[in-house]
């Protein structure tokens, strides 16, 4: 140890993640010119939104004063259609799930299976909700139907992709244990594999319950029936405070779902 | 140099953690403070500095009370106050420079300590105090990447950044292994010789006590019960002190422990105001 | 052991009154399917559900072979998707990061006005799809790639903001005890004993977040917020479904790559 002056008197923070001097500066450059092109690439109508900003304040007064009743006959047929197939969506899709779930899992399904279930999730889980959508609209005709089809196959890819994954990582030792009893394959999933996995596929259920539910205020704008469709009209005849009423009822139906699928779970674990 | 009058602790449970504590601390004396777990020695050196408030009494510091001083003016009062934690709390994902430095955040403005353009003479002294604790290779290494004596040689170079009047050592050594323990205790008490520092050491080790404290304070149930020169600690005070070591009393001193953590935290809510 | 007559011959897995609950809980779950599955068909035309194998045969043959000429027209519309994704979630983790200091227990300025007010902003942009967000920007500030990025930033306030608060509740309260200790300001407690312990959850988040946002720009055309969605949109109305499969392909092969990326960046950064 020796006098302060003669250690150095200045000190920089290493680099922690690009340490090379080059690539740092020109990952640096990369990103301003790619905002400087992003930015300029965006044009904005700026009279445009200026007209809009009225019509801003005119919605954000409708979200404080909703409207409830004038429009209460489409917003209740809405929610009705809403509601209906978020819950026999989520029980149709969650049984479909189960069988293929199972399937796609590697230590419980034979290869050419597994091919078979990864590759309908796969399908399931890339393509969007509202793509999805307007194929089974153009299909099955407008209305709710059509709705409850997609939201049952979407429900596929999440529930079966999570249920496989988790059939996978199960304790082997406890399998081992029943297979050795010289279970048959159909017992070995119904004491093995079951009680394992069982809590979480509830929970699942439960958190898909909810993200249906949202997805089916969405839908309803390509023609698929909910209050989606309800809101799409309210918003195209300029009712913003019809349209504040049926945002705030989801925001609380989400609310509610969310809420209580927390307490079902805690009650039913 | 400090001076507690009738500090007293109460949690909101309404354990009494610290009960009528006088003690006064010499300018440059070692104090060791030795206790069953839950006797109150981490409520004790948390009161000091308020991380944890104390209900009654008065904590002198020089001429000043650090009780009942406003936010600002007590931060004022931290700087003057280095403290050395069990278990390190270093800031892991900071590099081992930038945890020294932050012993100066008290003394530089906010966009220094942001843009980490600490004055020359800060980061100098930073590099003098790495040097003593013998890590100065290491300043540019995260503090993640140390071991567990290296880390704490950087805890003990943060407290004295500050240029405290008064350390404040939170079991040490807990965490250490013996040998490291015995190291990280030398270093210590060589520092604080060299510049005259008073220093409140929690210890749990009484052997450890005994052969680098100059004075040990015990405490039982969060009163004094004994004040005194290492060799005077004999087979007799020492059962005064631990009493028969159950695990009722073991328990407790999760459970106290646990307190004053759970109280910094909430007066962390202050924070961001 | 004793004779083996004396234990009970019965055994069953849960109590009787267990076993009753289960069962009506499962009666009731089939009976409230059957309700709304009632509820829900009222007005389906039956014909036409009939009808689809009939439909999708026709449409799928249509899709084939892909229009592979109108690939060049579509790589303005990528662009913009790309750039409504990653300007949206810029905007979105900028407005994200003080609404989720607001929502954590330790480090919000008042926990019983500007907690709640923080955790609704959270709840409200979650509970609203980004589709929905455009649909309402577009009726306000009109058609274009701005509410576009506007709906995808609202929509990612939510979803960052309420996993960053998460990560703050979760820091590590000694570091930032120590900090304190120190005699440091609130807002360089924050810079030092916070900040650092939440940046990797913060990257990880965001690149989270620009990879479902990639996913999500790609439809918000549907409703006239630019991006790809405008080509499907004006291919679907007139129903050119040989255009329509290869933007379906194109979509395809980004969310591929964008999910690719973002799991190489989150993997660099943890």
């Amino acid at each position: 140890m020796s006098a302060p002056d003669q250690y150095p008197s200045t000190w920089r923070r290493p680099p922690q993640i690009v340490t090379d001097r080059r690539w740092r500066l020109a990952l640096q450059i990369g990103i301003v010119v790619y905002l400087v092109l992003a930015i300029g690439s965006v044009e904005v109508n700026w009279s445009r939104v200026y007209e809009g900003l009225e019509r801003g304040q005119r919605f954000i007064m409708g979200f404080l004063q909703p409207d409830f009743a004038s429009r209460w006959r489409d917003i209740s047929q809405g929610l009705v259609e809403s509601l209906t197939m978020t819950l026999t969506s989520t029980v149709v899709g969650v049984a479909i799930s189960v069988p293929i779930g199972i399937g796609a899992a590697r230590n419980l399904a034979p290869r050419w299976i597994y091919y078979i279930c990864r590759a309908i999730i796969a399908v399931s889980r890339a393509l969007q909700e509202i793509i999805i959508a307007i194929f089974f609209v153009a299909m099955f005709g407008f209305g709710p139907f059509a709705g409850f089809l997609t939201l049952s196959f979407a429900t596929i890819g999440f529930i079966a992709k999570l249920l496989a994954d988790d059939i996978e990582e199960i304790d082997e030792t406890q399998a081992e244990a029943i297979r050795s009893t010289g279970a048959s394959w159909w017992q070995l999933v119904n004491y093995a594999v079951q009680p394992q996995v069982m809590p979480r596929l509830i929970g699942l259920s439960l958190y898909r319950l909810d993200i249906n539910f949202r997805e089916s205020a969405v839908i309803g704008i390509v023609g698929a029936g909910g209050i989606g469709a309800t809101l799409n009209t309210a918003i195209d005849r300029y009712e913003y405070d019809s349209a504040g009423a049926i945002l705030l009822i989801i925001i609380a139906i989400v609310m509610v779902a969310e809420y209580s699928s927390s307490y079902l779970r805690k009650f039913l674990q | 140099m400090l001076k507690l009058e009738g500090l007293s602790k109460t949690y909101k449970t309404g354990d009494p953690a610290l009960s009528d504590v006088t003690l006064s601390v010499p300018k440059g004396q070692i104090l060791g403070l030795i206790g069953p777990s839950g006797a109150g020695k981490s409520t004790l050196i948390r009161c000091i500095n308020r991380l944890v408030e104390p209900t009654s009494g008065k904590v002198m510091l020089g001429d000043v009370n650090l009780v009942g001083l406003s936010k600002a003016d007590l931060r004022r009062q931290r700087r003057r106050i280095g403290m050395i934690f069990q278990e390190y709390a270093l800031v892991e994902r900071l590099t081992v420079m930038e945890n020294v430095l932050s012993g100066r955040l008290g003394y530089v403005p906010f966009w220094r300590s942001f843009m980490r353009k600490y004055p020359a003479a800060d980061i100098q002294r930073a590099y003098q105090l790495l040097d003593r604790v013998g890590l100065l290779d290491k300043a540019d290494n995260r503090a993640d990447a140390l071991s567990g004596g290296q880390r704490q040689r950087v805890g003990i170079a943060r407290a004295l950044a500050q240029d405290p009047e008064l350390l404040l050592v939170d079991e040490p050594t807990a965490s250490l292994d013996p040998k490291t323990s015995r190291q990280i205790m030398r270093l210590l008490t060589e520092i604080c010789a060299e510049r005259g520092l008073p220093a409140i050491v929690n210890i749990h080790d009484v052997p450890l006590a005994q052969q680098f404290m100059q004075r040990i304070v015990g405490l039982r149930a969060g009163r004094v019960v004994f004040d005194g020169t290492p060799d005077q600690l004999t087979e007799s005070t020492l059962t005064t002190i631990y009493g028969e070591e159950d695990w009722h009393e073991m328990r407790r001193g999760d459970q106290e422990q646990q307190e004053a953590e759970a109280e910094a935290r909430d007066r962390m809510a202050a924070l961001a105001k | 052991m004793t004779e083996i007559t004396h234990y009970s011959q019965v055994w069953t897995h849960r109590t009787p009154r267990k076993r009753l609950l289960l069962w009506g809980g499962w009666l009731a779950l089939v009976a409230l399917f059957v309700w709304c599955w009632q509820l829900m068909n009222e007005n389906t035309i039956w014909f036409f559900v009939a009808d689809a194998p009939r439909q999708a045969a026709d449409i799928g043959g249509r899709m084939v072979p892909p229009r592979w000429e109108y690939f060049p027209e579509l790589m303005q519309p990528l662009w913009d998707t790309i750039n409504i994704a990653t300007l949206g979630t810029i905007g979105g983790v900028i407005m994200a990061v003080p609404v989720a200091f607001m929502a954590a227990r330790n480090t919000t300025p008042s926990a019983t006005i500007l907690r709640p007010i923080a955790l609704f902003i959270i709840v409200a942009s979650r509970s609203i799809n980004s589709l929905i967000w455009a649909l309402l920007l577009v009726a306000i500030i009109g058609p274009g790639l701005l509410a576009g990025i506007v709906a995808i930033a609202l929509r990612s306030i939510g979803f960052v903001g309420k996993l960053l608060y998460e990560a703050i509740e979760e820091t590590d309260a000694k570091q930032i005890e120590a900090i304190q200790a120190t005699g440091a300001s609130g807002a360089q407690v924050l810079n030092y004993g916070i900040v650092p312990q939440i940046m990797p959850a913060f990257w990880g988040i965001s690149v989270f977040r620009w990879d479902i946002n990639i996913r999500e720009s790609t439809i918000l055309g549907l409703v006239g917020a630019g991006g790809i969605g405008l080509k499907l949109q004006a291919s679907l109305n007139t129903l050119a479904w040989s255009q329509v499969s290869v933007i379906l392909l194109l979509i395809l092969a980004t969310v591929v790559l964008s999910e690719w990326v973002s799991a190489r960046v989150r993997h660099a950064i943890i």
